[in-house]
């Protein structure tokens, strides 16, 4: 897997997304309050576009009447037919064993290290004094 | 047929008010009679539907029968059952008041006991639950000590959706006692039959008890019954069959978007549904072809469902073909002799008085 510079990080602020191309797939880079996650846009149901979907945190229950809510805005919900999937794993909350969404590393890079090391950045201009979201793929 | 075999659907008939006036107190008795409410009839069952009571098994009037004699010799005798649940269908559930339910109910119960599980060892009996919670809870509570009542029994149309909060007391008392729910075909008549209105014939109303029982089912799971009292089990009497895997399919589809609506619900509502429920296979509901019966059983992800019953004195087949056709000879032994005794505690335990 190659690392793909995809965007400065100036473009994705907390509880942004943005889809980016990278090794010809299509990936939806999220910053969950400065840490960025990228995955697959592409429902592992039907392939409908997660990029398009709401976020929402995640509902749990002691028992029946109770509800725990927990992680606002770490999930990403398909547009079509509303699954949730963590954006951390990738998995779904309804069956995380099988039904998962393919996830990429993705981090921050400076951008004095990037004009210097072995990224492909064909999309994104690197400027030394910016920082910026790589995505392995 | 085996000898351990285990009939789950058996319906008493209740000939009239009368027979169950002896089993009422002072006040019931001699209230009814002033009023002179001598039948109750739910138009369920027509008296004359020729579904109602099959034609071999009338009475000299043609009415159902009535004793115990008839079920020894039009079904336990004649089929060589080892036990046999009876059912009563007595209309406890349509008087408005909860007073006149619940004498009713514990009438026809007592009728039962005394007039049909008294003189044959091999029966047992469902509790004919009253429409109040409360005295629904009182019956259940007055009869588990006798242990031949082996589940509670309701209609799959009811004054509230069973899976609802105001019924958990009933849902608790049930599985304290090891007895699980039975929900039998037939309405309240509290609300139309279909959820779009009244319907005219007897035909539409028969076919629409297959939307209550999916209502009741869609109840039960949503609600967290099952979460809520893990050890209740559920069986659907009279329900037909062929419908679940359909109704399963959707609302386990649906479910997988909208679960944060229900939280406690954690895994697949059909796989819920598949642990807890149970159906009884006649009316059974399919073609006759041996193929699309095992399709149908393929599409139910389980042979631990579906219980033997024959659901005397209803009409479904002629002569002695108590199992529907095409079912596969292999699943007998576990639908007349294991899942009935996996699915009534008390059948394993052998019950007594």
């Amino acid at each position: 897997m190659a690392k793909h510079v995809v965007a400065p990080v100036a473009e994705i602020p907390p509880g942004g997304r943005k889809v980016v191309e990278a090794a010809g797939k299509r990936i939806v880079v999220f910053n969950l309050e400065g840490e960025f996650f990228a995955l697959l846009d592409r429902c592992p149901h039907q392939g409908g576009p997660l990029s398009g979907g709401i976020l929402c945190g995640l509902t749990q229950s002691e028992e029946p009447g109770s509800y725990r809510f927990s992680r606002a805005g770490e999930f990403i919900r398909c547009p079509w037919h509303q699954w949730e999937f963590d954006i951390r794993t990738g998995k779904s909350w309804f069956d995380p064993r099988r039904t998962k969404v393919r996830p990429f590393p993705a981090g921050v890079e400076e951008g004095a290290t990037l004009v210097e090391g072995p990224y492909q950045a064909e999309t994104v201009s690197v400027r030394v004094e910016e920082a910026y979201v790589v995505v392995e793929a | 047929m085996t000898t351990a075999a285990i009939d789950c659907d058996l319906h008493p008939g209740v000939p009239g008010v009368a027979a169950l006036l002896p089993y009422m107190d002072e006040h019931w008795r001699h209230s009814l009679v002033e009023r002179g409410i001598e039948v109750l009839e739910s138009a369920s069952y027509p008296p004359n539907a020729p579904s109602t009571v099959r034609r071999d098994w009338r009475g000299a009037k043609g009415g159902a029968p009535s004793t115990v004699a008839e079920v020894q010799s039009q079904a336990l005798d004649r089929w060589g059952a080892a036990a046999g649940i009876l059912n009563p269908l007595f209309p406890v559930q349509l008087p408005f008041s909860r007073d006149m339910s619940a004498a009713m109910a514990r009438a026809v119960n007592d009728w039962v006991r005394a007039e049909w599980l008294d003189r044959d060892a091999r029966l047992r009996a469902s509790i004919l639950l009253p429409n109040g919670v409360e005295e629904a809870v009182a019956e259940i509570e007055r009869l588990a000590p006798d242990t031949r009542f082996v589940q509670g029994m309701v209609l799959c149309m009811a004054e509230i959706p069973l899976g609802r909060r105001e019924w958990w007391p009933v849902h608790a008392a049930l599985e304290r006692h090891g007895l699980p729910l039975g929900i039998h075909a037939g309405s309240a008549w509290r609300h139309p039959p279909t959820s779009v209105g009244w319907p005219s014939w007897h035909v539409e109303e028969y076919a629409s008890n297959s939307f209550g029982f999916q209502a009741s089912l869609a109840s039960l799971v949503t609600e967290g019954v099952f979460q809520k009292y893990p050890g209740l089990k559920v069986v659907l009497i009279e329900s037909g069959v062929s419908w679940l895997p359909a109704f399963l399919w959707r609302l386990t589809k649906s479910w997988k978007g909208v679960r944060f609506e229900i939280p406690w619900i954690d895994r697949a509502p059909a796989e819920i549904v598949r642990d807890h429920v149970r159906m009884t296979i006649r009316p059974f509901d399919a073609p006759e072809d041996a193929d699309t019966v095992r399709r149908l059983l393929d599409h139910l992800r389980s042979d631990e469902m579906l219980l033997w019953a024959t659901d005397w004195p209803h009409a479904h087949f002629e002569g002695d073909a108590t199992v529907p056709p095409g079912f596969p000879e292999g699943l007998l032994p576990k639908i007349m002799v294991d899942n009935p005794r996996a699915t009534y505690a008390r059948l394993r335990e052998g019950g007594s008085a």
